[in-house]
């Protein structure tokens, strides 16, 4: 049994499934030697012109390039630099249409050509025997080569194969027709291609190298034959001319009877393929030092005057290279990139030549018409006969059209190499490839959406772990919180310092986990915040000995903590004392702005009058903190997107915000950006605003002008009363009325005699505008009883104030998710509150009972709803 | 006695068989219903909860306990006829609506506009944006499902849904087209 390493050097050649001998129209270009055209204008040098990823910019608009300078560096998996063709100057760097079917942009770089040509500074090693793998490996890399037959396979990375290579095969077979710039290659460049052999020898250390020609390019046999005669390890192989035998798989087969594997590698079975012209490049890289700037391209069809071959810079626009021999295009021109068998047609004549393009074919409709119209299958098993791959085309049509991706694969589609033989042999005229293609590419999505929901999967799951174990981490916290105090009776004033201590802690740890939206102003607050807690649980402690009393200290830490690290900014400065005056405003501010964009992106009409007591007390809270800045440029931004889209005009707010304006603009130099903004919120208004929001604008006018009266805090109370109004209005039908009178009233009263009443209110007004951002008209009654309440509270204790604001915060959760079941809670905390009148301890408990039942509320709703309506 | 015996034989087969039975259903017990993670399988784990459900995890064993399969509009047509052959059942047509056009979407945040208030990473299932408080946030485009969940929480609506953009490594052929060439 002779190996086949023998056979071989017998002159065996084997033979390969199907294949097909199309009209080969070859002669037409090689008449001529290979052409040098002028420069272009200006070149396109797409970044990625092959298989992999791009490389990264190096140069920048503007900047000159010298012949031969990289534009791109290699970074990343499979990816190879580009290098300028000519000298010139970076005209600009944008997204053009890429030399692709479908003409998408993508990157490139525009080359004005300067016409000095000047190359920059070339390394030849003539030597290259004295250069490690590596160092040639790197050279290859660096010259940019990747694969000139067709697929741009970057050839570095075939120059480092993973197993030891017994046959290095050199691809001249250049099977498709009209190509022919390989075949003059060889004839023109035989010696250089020989040489550039002797690098890939060095690299793989083959047993045999054998150059493989279709039997149709005698020159180009004799070219090499002659080239390479005292070298006894090179073949010279004609085989016989039959497409598509120029395929890797079909021509491994061809000269060694070896089969790669499926989804395997040529290098799997100890061979590498490599085209004449990536040779020729890399024999240019190494001994010449050039990088791969340039290519052989024929240029054929009848509706050019010349058929030929020429050397053309990467980036030259094909419209250039036709024009200069002679393209005049007829009626319904097609242009194709490649050969007519696996070429596609270009959309359009300005895609740049890359280092993939070997052809470009311009055939008139007489030498190449157009197809018929599909016929349908008739099962003549014609492709199966041609198919290369000994696929069944007739089958893989069939499950293409019914999208049946499973079968697809069971009859291994992903062999198909879509070399186009079958469609060529079909009596039907079924452009079967273009299936297939389709096909190929949407399996590959799903495969790809498969991954991506794995992983979105995976994501999701980790997500819900991370919160489960958060979740735990806090009750376990609470947990130790609450029995410490408990456990220990002895010397009450040291333990309960502890406790407070720990709660003190865990409200810190707890911020920093809050992903909420506390800013340096809460922080800073509640660093005084808690000192101060700290010293008044200091003071309790030393009083009050029972255990059961620390508890109680111990709870209120713990929910006034979580207050601060939940409740907006606003809510929790009530809680606090009037020391803090100064982060109050901010937080007050900080509100504002929140909600003020809030309401833009909703986008309610007549929330135009709200603004200017906004306006009003943004400027007085930020009289003297640099965080007003911030603030005014959110409020100019909301108006602006508010201006941008309300309808119809409105007089009456723009009067109201015309007055505001003028207050604001009074005295203060930062007042004015405000005031600007808000004038030019108004112009925009009044061109656009809709009628039919009067009623609940008087109304907010009244409370504006009550609110602004003597002290600057209730302008915020007013700011957010408006815009509780405004929202209403905006989502509501008729019958808000009712409610919003109660609102007023309860505001008024409150704003009277104590400042901090206005941050109540200010928290009543948010949690009322939620309630009626989201609710139908069945909120009235809850509504009435909460400012009842209110008002009550809000009489003698500061301390309350946290307790309404909580009652508050939980109604508006309520209304948020709930139907008409609210009602029903509601007066148990109205109750709650009511014992709370004498200790202020009780506030937060029962500002804590308050929260709870609100989210109870929030869950029950649902299967509520029905006992709560009988 | 013939009879004993064969009570004897009879007994210690039974006995043997038992314990072979108890051990195996000890040893290869399956924890969950595995149909449950078949249909998990199948559906597109956006995690969008438009199903009603928080999550595909619990729509799948909604599915397994007899709920409807047409409750995935991410999903599509494509998905009810895959869980419709999983389930034996008939394959109904979408109870929600389904929109217009099927494209894939990513969130995309203006950067600019957002104020930071991280509202929309708590609504993400996925993790997929990035940002901290009083920090812009921005969306990683790999990971975004197109859910929608983090549009409706922003309170200052800077977040849109835009189709994933086209490049050369999502394009698809389309036979359906005419060619149209310039040829200038």
């Amino acid at each position: 049994m002779e190996s086949i390493l023998e056979q071989i050097d017998r002159g065996i050649i084997w033979d390969t499934p199907g294949g097909v001998h199309p009209q080969t129209n070859k002669s037409l270009s090689t008449q001529t030697p290979i052409e040098r055209l002028p420069l272009p204008q200006e070149l396109v040098l797409p970044i990625k012109q092959h298989i992999g990823s791009n490389g990264k910019l190096i140069v920048e608009v503007g900047q000159h390039v010298l012949k031969g300078q990289p534009l791109t560096e290699a970074a990343g998996h499979w990816s190879v630099p580009i290098h300028a063709p000519t000298s010139g100057t970076v005209l600009d760097i944008k997204p053009m249409p890429s030399t692709h079917p479908s003409a998408l942009p993508e990157l490139s770089i525009i080359l004005e050509p300067d016409g000095a040509d000047t190359w920059c500074e070339l390394s030849p090693w003539p030597d290259f025997h004295a250069k490690s793998n590596e160092q040639i490996v790197d050279r290859i890399h660096q010259a940019g080569i990747s694969g000139m037959g067709g697929a741009g396979f970057p050839a570095y990375v075939k120059a480092q194969p993973t197993h030891p290579i017994e046959y290095l095969i050199i691809n001249g077979v250049e099977c498709e027709p009209f190509i022919t710039a390989d075949d003059m290659l060889m004839r023109e460049h035989a010696e250089q291609i020989i040489r550039g052999i002797e690098v890939l020898r060095k690299l793989y250390q083959p047993t045999r190298i054998i150059i493989a020609i279709e039997d149709d390019k005698p020159q180009a046999i004799a070219a090499l034959t002659k080239a390479c005669e005292e070298d006894h390890n090179t073949i010279v192989r004609a085989i016989p001319t039959k497409y598509p035998s120029g395929g890797e798989k079909q021509l491994i087969q061809v000269v060694t009877s070896m089969q790669v594997p499926r989804g395997g590698l040529p290098s799997d079975v100890g061979v590498v393929v490599h085209n004449v012209g990536t040779i020729f490049a890399i024999y240019q890289a190494i001994f010449e030092g050039k990088p791969l700037i340039e290519r052989v391209v024929t240029l054929a069809g009848d509706t050019l005057s010349k058929n030929t071959n020429a050397w053309l810079l990467l980036g030259t626009p094909i419209k250039f290279a036709l024009t200069h021999v002679g393209f005049v295009p007829e009626k319904w021109q097609r242009v194709i990139m490649g050969g007519p068998m696996m070429g596609f047609t270009l959309p359009s004549v300005r895609l740049p030549i890359i280092k993939t393009s070997n052809c470009v074919l311009a055939p008139s409709q007489n030498q190449m018409p157009f197809p018929g119209e599909e016929q349908p299958c008739i099962r003549c098993g014609a492709c199966a006969d041609a198919c290369p791959a000994t696929l069944l085309p007739q089958q893989l049509l069939w499950y293409a059209k019914s999208n049946d991706h499973q079968k697809l694969q069971d009859h291994k589609l992903s062999d198909c190499i879509e070399c186009g033989a079958c469609a060529f042999v079909c009596p039907s005229e079924i452009p079967l490839v273009e299936y297939y293609r389709v096909a190929k590419a949407d399996i590959k999505q799903a495969q790809q959406d498969k991954i991506d929901a794995e992983r979105a999967k995976e994501r999701f799951e980790a997500r819900n772990r991370r919160l489960e174990r958060e979740k735990e981490e806090r009750n376990q916290r609470h947990q130790r919180g609450r029995r410490q105090p408990n456990n220990n009776k002895a010397s009450e004033t040291k333990k309960t310092n502890d406790a407070v201590q720990a709660a003190l802690a865990r409200a810190k740890a707890k911020k920093a986990d809050a992903v909420n939206d506390n800013d340096m102003a809460a922080l800073r607050e509640e660093r005084k915040r808690q000192a101060k807690l700290y010293k008044e649980e200091k003071r309790a402690s030393a009083q009050e000995t029972s255990t059961k009393e620390d508890a109680v200290a111990a709870a209120v830490a713990r929910a006034k903590a979580k207050k601060q690290a939940n409740a907006s900014s606003v809510s929790s400065s009530t809680a606090n004392n009037e020391t803090e005056k100064e982060s109050q405003k901010d937080a007050v501010a900080a509100a504002i702005a929140r909600a003020k964009a809030k309401k833009i992106a909703k986008n309610t009409p007549p929330d135009e009058q709200s603004e200017p007591a906004i306006e009003r007390s943004d400027n007085t809270s930020k009289a003297d903190d640099p965080r007003k800045a911030a603030v005014a440029a959110a409020i100019a931004r909301a108006k602006a997107k508010k201006a941008a889209k309300e309808p119809t005009s409105d007089a009456q707010s723009e009067s109201a915000a015309e007055r505001s304006v003028d207050n604001a603009a009074a005295d203060d130099p930062r007042k004015a950006a405000v005031a600007a903004a808000i004038a030019r919120a108004k112009a925009k208004k009044a061109a656009k605003e809709a009628p039919s929001v009067e009623q609940s604008e008087s109304a907010a006018e009244n409370s504006d002008d009550n609110a602004t009266a003597d002290d600057p805090r209730k302008a915020a109370v007013a700011a957010a009363i408006a815009r509780a109004k405004a929202k209403k209005a905006a989502k509501e039908a008729p019958s808000v009325e009712q409610s919003e009178s109660a609102a007023e009233h309860s505001v008024d009263n409150a704003a009277a005699d104590d400042p901090r009443k206005a941050a109540v209110a200010a928290s009543i007004a948010r949690a009322k505008a939620k309630k009626a951002a989201k609710e139908a008209p069945s909120v009235e009654q809850s509504e009435s009883s909460a400012e009842i309440s209110e008002d009550n509270e809000a009489a003698d204790d500061p301390r309350k104030t946290a307790v309404a604001a909580a009652i508050a915060r939980a109604k508006a959760k309520k209304a948020a998710k709930e139907a008409p079941s609210v009602e029903q809670t509601e007066p148990t905390v109205e109750s709650s509150d009511d014992e709370m009148a004498e200790d202020p301890r009780k506030a937060a408990v029962a500002a804590a009972i308050a929260r709870a039942k609100a989210k109870k509320a929030a869950k029950e709703a649902q299967s509520k709803k029905h006992g709560d309506e009988n | 006695m013939t009879l004993f015996y064969a009570l004897i034989a009879l007994g210690g087969l039974a006995l043997i068989f038992g314990v072979l039975l108890g051990f195996a259903a000890i040893r290869y017990k399956i924890e969950g219903n595995p149909i449950v993670e078949q249909i998990d399988e199948i559906l597109p784990q956006t995690q969008c909860g438009q199903c009603g459900y928080p999550g595909c995890k619990p729509y799948a064993e909604a599915i397994a306990n007899g709920d409807d399969i047409n409750k995935c509009p991410p999903g599509g047509e494509s998905t009810v006829q895959k869980l419709a052959d999983l389930m034996g059942v008939e394959a109904t047509p979408l109870a929600v609506e389904e929109d217009a056009d099927n494209t894939k979407k990513v969130a995309y945040i203006r950067e600019d506009e957002c104020i930071g208030c991280t509202k929309c990473i708590q609504a993400c299932p996925v993790d997929a944006i990035v940002g901290a408080t009083r920090q812009m946030h921005t969306v990683l485009i790999d990971e975004c499902t197109g859910c929608d969940l983090c549009v409706e929480p922003c309170p200052v609506d800077c977040i849109d849904m835009l189709p994933v953009k086209k490049t050369v490594k999502n394009w698809q052929w389309d036979l359906k087209s005419i060619p149209v060439t310039t040829i200038d």
